[in-house]
């Protein structure tokens, strides 16, 4: 159970945005522009990255959620994002994705490990510098979101239908919302 | 200098905030509402959580100017700023807050991943008086730190190493806050701007 006092039934980042209206607003915009927001990268390579830093986090509930969010953008391709997570050097994504997901991984262990290196392999590739800081912000973003859920000791549900209608929800509708989360059945 | 082309003589995030305006803004929301808002921490305090996590990620430039802030909000003495410098040498034995002391044990546990908090650690700050509310807020300014580190030292921004410019950085952060704010400039002149949270 959660460390804090948070609404029953509402499922990890979503308990701790309940109780904390201000820091959420901020934090939605962000998530919105940073994987919804015009962008040369489409909102599945974004979700990806999102998928990839969390799960090195090992956090269940992002890369859970993003995963989902990721292959619903992709019409339902979970078993992609899968192998992203598990081996994204053989996942069937193109080789400039590879080479940002390489300066996400740095980014996750610490900011100083990403090298000229590893920008320059992701510059060759055709990333533009745009491209580069939106896949450092969105990894690092990610280190925040992955602690500000697991640090909270949140509630994440162990049913993978419930993910599938939060990614749905994610890719389709976005992050930005008017009214009140509404509670996950436990199944 | 710097993984991606940023303006010249720009010290850390502030080459970052100015070229991504779309994601400045609510990076500037978020920190101004974690770090100023009112609050039953107090601004100095939710500063040096920032600065503890921003040392413990051996990030240079946050630690620095959100340590000379800390020092500033303390009322910018020498001693504010010895304070800050046992803060991140070993809080357990500076002079601070029991509260803090299980604050700052939480935000440590934070910065190493979030899963290393335990009840035990938060029953310690319950049993010093910190409310939900600060047990929330301490864990999100840790969890932003691991941000904003990341997103100053994975671009490998340039940093000042003179410390007068990380006192100067603090002065004016602790006067005007993080919003509304020209990033632009260098340094800006703390006289000629309006307070950012004046008329709130």
């Amino acid at each position: 159970m959660a460390h804090i006092r948070v609404p029953e039934g509402l499922p990890g980042i979503l308990g701790p945005m309940a109780i904390s209206p201000e820091t959420t607003k901020a934090l939605r915009e962000l998530v919105e522009v940073l994987l919804r927001g015009p962008n040369t990268l489409t909102s599945a390579e974004r979700e990806m990255i999102a998928t990839y830093v969390s799960s090195q986090n090992d956090c269940c509930f992002c890369q859970l959620s993003h995963g989902a969010a990721a292959a619903e953008h992709l019409g339902g391709n979970y078993e992609l994002i899968n192998r992203v997570k598990s081996d994204y050097a053989s996942a069937d994504i193109s080789e400039k994705l590879k080479a940002l997901l390489a300066i996400a991984g740095k980014v996750q262990k610490g900011g100083k490990h990403v090298t000229t290196e590893d920008v320059e392999r992701a510059r060759k590739l055709g990333a533009t510098d745009n491209e580069i800081h939106d896949t450092v912000l969105i990894a690092a973003a990610f280190c925040m979101f992955n602690r500000y859920v697991d640090g909270l000791g949140t509630w994440q549900p162990a049913d993978p239908q419930a993910y599938c209608e939060m990614g749905h929800r994610m890719a389709h509708v976005g992050y930005i919302r008017t009214g009140p989360d509404q509670p996950v059945a436990v199944a | 200098m710097g993984h991606i082309q940023l303006p010249e003589g720009l010290p850390g995030i502030r080459g970052p905030l100015v070229i991504s305006p779309a994601t400045t803004k609510p990076l500037c929301d978020l920190v101004e509402v974690l770090l100023r808002a009112p609050n039953t921490l107090t601004m100095a305090e939710r500063e040096m959580i920032a600065t503890y996590v921003s040392a413990q990620n051996d990030c240079y430039y946050c630690q620095a100017c959100h340590g000379s802030t800390a020092a500033q909000l303390l009322g910018g003495g020498a001693e504010d700023y010895e304070l800050i410098a046992q803060m991140k040498g070993n809080c357990e034995a500076a002079p601070l807050s029991d509260k803090m002391k299980a604050l700052l044990a939480i935000a440590g546990k934070v910065q190493k991943g979030g899963k290393y908090v335990t009840a035990e650690d938060v029953e310690r700050a319950r049993s010093h008086g910190a409310t939900d509310k600060e047990i929330h807020d301490t864990v999100l300014i840790a969890a932003a730190f691991c941000m904003f580190n990341r997103y100053v030292d994975g671009l490998d921004t340039w940093q000042p190493d003179d410390p007068e410019v990380y006192r100067e950085i603090g002065k004016q952060t602790a006067a005007l806050g993080y919003i509304a704010r020209d990033w632009k400039r260098p340094l800006e002149t703390a006289a000629n701007q309006q307070p950012a949270t004046a008329g709130r």
